[in-house]
């Protein structure tokens, strides 16, 4: 599966992402399950607010964190997300 | 316990809660203790909101409403919302039966994130026949509203000797239901299933036919429909991971306050179950005797102790090798390096020579007439 550049990505509507106090991490839950996310992952996932597109996200991530060269890092965990449901793109 | 310190301890991140033995169906592979009918005390509205903040604070996330039926509590939509207010994310899990389009909203409003409904079989004889109630078109019914109120809709079917060469039309019908999930869960033999066993349990032909079926299935079902497949141990030959680990991950709590490591774990002699009305969640995680009975390796016998693979499956299910050795020690005997392995061919031989003889005994369905059999 791969990310269309053209079209926005939206956090997945049947999945939840939740930042854990416990544990100190951001989580993924859905039903009856639970991914335990880096901290760049979650990053990552927090940019996917439906209005951002593929290169929007890598453009703010690069200028939030400033660095260059995180678009192949970027895309490929997207692609994972889309691959598990976690993201979506109409 | 030896060598094991409350900071080894991982926070439970699972919360199963049991609100209530009562179930209108009566099916014959049910988790519940065969003696639930002994036990008719129920934590009050006040205990449960107390267990789900005390085990929130400690880091259980993922929280289960399950029993019995959870919809018998009329309390269900209170606790609901004071689950959701604590940031659980909440499962249902139900047969359905008894709910209705206005509850469905309600529970949505009040915060559900997620209804999981059991379905018995592909044909309402059969699904009606196991449930021991009436329910076929109504849990199909509420299926399709559970999907068209935005949740996320798991289908869960029990399979079992009885509904296993329905595996083709099952899929089907989870597909034209519309199920986000489906699980196909091969039974488990513990509790009722144990007791009717030699009914239940298919033989190897008819497991692999029907894997392969729902293997084939999930390829062509990809990004729409996620199936989940809980293989039956007895044809493994290595135990399960049980529950993540005793103590490790999962905290259940029964009708009656009492805390389990596993919803089985009652069974086990001499563990003492805590209960949420004498000691707090983190007490009873942290320092209680049962919690910390299975924890860690020290408690292992042979071929356990000096196995490889024992920080992989933590040495199988207690209650399995309780139940099929008789000793809560042993190895997991689904584990063919096992000394009781045996005893898992011999279950199979048994239930192939009773599908075999055709005149079946009947199935022993879980109600209250047939618990009260067991003490």
């Amino acid at each position: 599966m791969a990310i269309d550049p053209d079209q926005p990505i939206a956090f997945s509507r049947l999945h939840r992402l939740q930042w854990e106090e416990a544990q100190q991490k951001y989580v993924i839950l859905y039903p009856e399950g639970l991914v335990e996310l880096n901290l760049s992952s979650a990053e990552i996932l927090k940019c996917c607010d439906g209005s951002h597109t593929l290169a929007q996200i890598i453009g703010e991530l690069e200028e939030k964190f400033a660095t260059e060269g995180l678009s192949h890092d970027i895309t490929a965990f997207l692609e994972v997300a889309l691959h598990n449901g976690w993201i979506a793109q109409n | 316990m030896a060598g094991l310190h409350k900071t080894d301890i991982t926070p439970p991140r699972w919360l199963l809660a049991e609100l209530t033995y009562a179930c209108p169906l009566q099916c014959p592979y049910c988790s519940n203790p065969l003696a639930y009918a002994q036990n008719n005390r129920e934590l009050s509205t006040a205990d449960w909101k107390r267990v789900l903040t005390q085990a929130r604070k400690l880091g259980a996330v993922q929280l289960g409403f399950s029993g019995g039926e959870p919809l018998t509590r009329t309390d269900l939509v209170e606790l609901v919302e004071h689950a959701r207010s604590l940031g659980y994310y909440s499962n249902l899990i139900t047969s359905g039966y008894g709910l209705s389009e206005a509850k469905i909203m309600q529970l949505k409003a009040a915060g559900l994130d997620h209804i999981q409904v059991s379905i018995q079989a592909s044909t309402q004889e059969l699904n009606d026949h196991i449930a021991g109630t009436a329910s076929f078109h109504h849990k199909k019914e509420v299926a399709r509203l559970v999907k068209k109120h935005g949740y996320p809709m798991v289908l869960c079917v029990v399979i079992h000797r009885q509904n296993i060469g329905q595996m083709p039309d099952i899929l089907a019908m989870a597909e034209e239901l519309g199920a986000d999930y489906l699980e196909l869960a091969n039974t488990q033999y513990y509790g009722w299933a144990h007791i009717n066993r030699d009914l239940l349990l298919p033989t190897q032909k008819q497991f692999d036919q029907a894997e392969a079926v729902a293997q084939a299935y999930k390829e062509t079902v990809a990004g729409k429909m996620k199936i989940y497949y809980v293989v039956p141990d007895f044809y493994e030959d290595r135990p399960k991971a049980c529950m993540n680990g005793w103590g490790s991950t999962f905290l259940t709590i029964a009708p009656d306050g009492a805390a389990l490591p596993c919803h089985s774990a009652r069974e086990l002699p001499g563990l003492d179950c805590p209960n949420v009305n004498d000691y707090s969640i983190e007490d009873i995680w942290y320092q209680s005797k049962t919690f910390n009975f299975f924890r860690g390796f020290d408690w292992m016998q042979e071929p356990c102790r000096s196995c490889d693979e024992k920080f992989k499956d933590f040495g199988g299910c207690r209650c399995q090798a309780y139940l099929l050795t008789g000793n809560l020690y042993a190895a997991d005997p689904v584990c063919s390096k096992s000394p009781d392995h045996a005893v898992i061919g011999q279950a199979i031989a048994a239930a192939k020579a009773t599908a075999l003889a055709g005149e079946e005994k009947p199935l022993l369905f879980r109600n209250r007439k047939n618990s009260k059999s067991f003490f």
